[in-house]
């Protein structure tokens, strides 16, 4: 687990009363007292320790910390979208107690320098912020990153997003090398010399739109390119949000072959389709692009029955003005983080226990922020846990809108859209950072 | 009938009651065209600008004299000399431009679906799509049905001969926003459509597209055509890689002058510019009698005129209705 800024003075035992406790354990209605930063007592009628501060949870399912595998803060280099700060304040609303910050910053997360200082920024925010460092210098694709002087600083996800690595070589390269530091290499699947200069998914939509395509076969290729080296070289891969059926299936395949592989889907990629794109509204510009039905039928069902082992937001902050470009010139991406558990236990027809694994100890252990290596979070709620909780309200309706998001950006495509289930509460490190939906700092 | 659509953005605005209707406007304007001095007073005091984002000298040119004919005031946004250049994002060139109290903004961008996003902006102007990326150009289609039905002798309200016309649409559909249009179009008038291009210069997909056939070789289809509409082969927006040569597109889907023969007495060839004599379409077949490349020019003011009409003229504050011009 990251390290912490040493605190000025110890907050104030908390007390999370009236709740129903979730986690992998199951479910039980359990009051949950947290002192020190650890869980102290899970009891179905816990005594307040004195000067102890108690959030409601009366309705509430009450579940370790969720944990973001893909988030981009965008710190260095284009604060004007959003900070490590903000990033962090919009992760605790949606009940993160970690994410993982993607490395296509500017400049990118490949060298210690720039790592270190995300990591020490990360200590002083509202979640945890793990790095994912790039793999290549620059995120070129071509020289391996120093993966072992970042793996020493804590880095354990290694990946080019915004770009898969183009080179079967270099890839293979990567993989052999990332053997020897026990850590795991993430890839955003799409081979650039089939998805050119797409700007949305190739199909009946672009067709008709005349927007260039990016074809499903584009990321399918580099799944299936990279199923092979994964096995060809006994490396662990974990596969950025997967979005078409093809992907889907061949992930299946592999994991039936007991190959080392996960992999992660975006809530907008069981939510939303190309159609989405009809009127070239650029904040339904995203890469991967939304795909079709089927392919949303596919993401769906392949969370259900465990192909994909985590939903990641993937949550993307895009200054106004980028967005007030034309469609195919805009940049990918939308945010994330505030919609994403509300969005899953809405969309999916998949009982909380499942939401949470998929949101919190699978992604947890994926990222080895769980208690197996060390870390604080997605572990059971029993005492001597790490105190990261989200305590939502899953039956609570919510105006995606009714208040700007934390973000430093505004590109939510599900603007004016009426959501179920409201995080109420977070607490991270023992600390309540979100109390009745409202950011505590 | 449906009212006339507040912006034209796409040929999908219009049903073909509408289209007839612009048609039959448009023989109006076409008549004051003729005049000595060609110009009506329908638009006095409005203001149409244009606004291409994308080069363009026809289109805009056409646009332009259309306007002027009726007497708007006409601004002209160059973009090569513009604000954009400096920084300026999109929207706020939109919205500066209405400021001045344009009525009426003609746009055309390389980037599809732009005109739908100024049209989502703008608070009063009106939208005329003159081209988005490879989107749509809905008024070369609709000069495109006019001058078919002047060749084809369709007569006033002559739509009757669209009903079962064969058009085979050759070329480039895959980057093709006039192709766009016009099959949504021609569709919609009740003609079949083919189009003949080789597999890579296809859309992706033509799930839910209006056509009866889509042919790989040009010499099965010219024999059975009643209009053959070329398509410019876009170099610049790709095709370049899509096909092994020009040379070979030419050899297999060129209008050369031996295929020219296999065209049945009555049937035309349009283009809708810029010509690439020698690739899609042989120097002396663009000078054969059955090619109306030049009415498709002089039809695309008239048409032009009619559009502008339709969605200024008629304005009720403006009560301009009884001006428009009887037929000669």
């Amino acid at each position: 687990m990251a390290e912490r800024m040493p605190r000025a003075s110890s907050p104030p035992p908390v007390v999370v009363r009236g709740g129903t406790v979730i986690d992998q354990r199951g479910r039980r209605r359990a009051d949950v007292v947290l002192d020190g930063g650890l869980v102290t007592s899970v009891a179905e009628r816990a005594e307040a320790p004195s000067r102890a501060l108690v959030l409601d949870a009366g309705g509430c399912l009450v579940a370790p910390g969720l944990v973001d595998l893909h988030v981009h803060l965008r710190q260095p280099g284009r604060e004007e979208s959003e900070t490590v700060e903000t990033g962090a304040r919009g992760a605790a609303l949606g009940g993160f107690t970690a994410v993982v910050a993607m490395p296509n910053t500017e400049p990118p997360l490949d060298s210690a320098e720039t790592v270190r200082t995300v990591l020490e920024i990360g200590r002083t925010v509202t979640c945890e912020v793990a790095v994912a460092g790039a793999i290549t210098v620059g995120r070129r694709g071509e020289r391996l990153s120093p993966m072992a002087e970042l793996a020493r600083l804590g880095v354990q996800l290694f990946t080019d997003d915004g770009t898969g690595v183009q080179s079967a070589g270099v890839m293979r390269r990567a993989l052999q090398y990332a053997t020897g530091l026990d850590v795991t290499l993430a890839q955003h699947c799409e081979d650039l010399s089939l998805s050119a200069e797409g700007a949305m998914h190739e199909g009946s939509w672009s067709s008709r739109l005349g927007v260039a395509g990016q074809p499903a076969a584009a990321e399918e290729a580099m799944v299936a390119r990279d199923l092979v080296l994964a096995k060809d070289t006994g490396a662990r891969i974990h596969f950025l949000h997967l979005s078409t059926a093809g992907a889907v299936d061949l992930v299946r395949r592999a994991k039936s072959e007991g190959l080392a592989v996960t992999a992660e889907a975006a809530p907008y990629h069981f939510t939303l389709t190309d159609g989405a794109v009809s009127g070239y509204d650029p904040v339904f510009r995203v890469n991967p692009p939304l795909r079709t039905l089927t392919d949303v039928e596919a993401v769906k069902h392949a969370l259900g029955d465990g192909t994909i082992d985590a939903i990641a937001t993937d949550h993307a902050p895009h200054a106004p003005e980028a967005k007030d470009l034309p469609f195919d010139q805009s940049p990918p991406g939308m945010l994330g983080l505030e919609t994403a558990l509300a969005l899953a236990l809405g969309e999916l027809d998949l009982p909380p226990e499942q939401v949470f694994a998929l949101m919190s100890w699978r992604p947890a252990r994926i990222a080895r922020l769980d208690a197996a290596h060390g870390g604080g979070q997605g572990g059971p709620l029993v005492p001597g846990a790490a105190a990261n909780l989200c305590v939502v309200d899953p039956e609570l309706p919510w105006q995606v809108d009714d208040r700007p998001p934390a973000s430093r950006s505004r590109n939510t495509p599900y603007g004016g859209r009426r959501l179920t289930g409201r995080v109420r509460h977070t607490v991270y490190d023992g600390e309540p950072v979100v109390v009745d939906a409202e950011a505590q700092r | 009938m449906r009212p006339f659509p507040v912006h034209l953005l796409s040929m999908e605005d219009l049903d073909a009651g509408q289209i007839a209707e612009v048609l039959r406007v448009s023989d109006s304007f076409a008549e004051v065209g003729r005049r000595a001095s060609p110009k009506v007073p329908t638009l006095r005091g409005r203001t149409v600008a244009t606004l291409f984002f994308e080069d363009s000298t026809r289109t805009r040119m056409s646009f332009e004299t259309a306007a002027k004919r009726m007497s708007a005031d006409v601004l002209s946004f160059a973009h090569g000399s513009s604000s954009i250049k400096k920084g300026e994002s999109l929207r706020d060139t939109v919205e500066t431009v209405e400021a001045m109290g344009i009525d009426a903004m003609i746009v055309r961008h390389a980037s599809s679906g732009v005109p739908d996003r100024v049209a989502r902006w703008v608070d009063h102007s009106v939208v005329v799509n003159a081209g988005d990326g490879a989107h749509q150009h809905p008024t070369q289609a609709l000069l495109d049905c006019y001058t078919v039905r002047e060749a084809l002798g369709g007569g006033e309200d002559g739509l009757a001969r669209f009903g079962g016309l064969r058009v085979a649409i050759v070329g480039d559909v895959r980057h093709s926003r006039v192709a766009r249009s016009q099959i949504v179009a021609y569709a919609a008038l009740g003609a079949e459509v083919t189009l003949v291009a080789p597999a890579t210069l296809l859309p992706p997909s033509l799930e839910g597209w209006p056509v009866v056939a889509v042919e790989h070789d040009i010499d099965a289809v010219l024999p059975k055509a009643d209009v053959v509409s070329l398509l410019r082969v876009q170099a610049e927006r790709g095709s370049g890689v899509l096909l092994p040569s020009l040379r070979e597109y030419t050899s297999g889907y060129g209008l050369t002058a031996r295929c020219a023969t296999m065209l049945q007495p009555g049937a035309v060839i349009l283009h809708p510019g810029p010509l690439v004599r020698g690739v899609e379409i042989a120097s002396e077949v663009a000078e054969l009698p059955q090619s109306l490349i030049t009415d498709q020019v002089a039809n695309g003011v008239a048409v032009r005129m009619a559009v502008l009409f339709l969605l200024l003229g008629r304005d009720a504050h403006h009560g301009r209705l009884e001006e428009v011009p009887d037929r000669g």
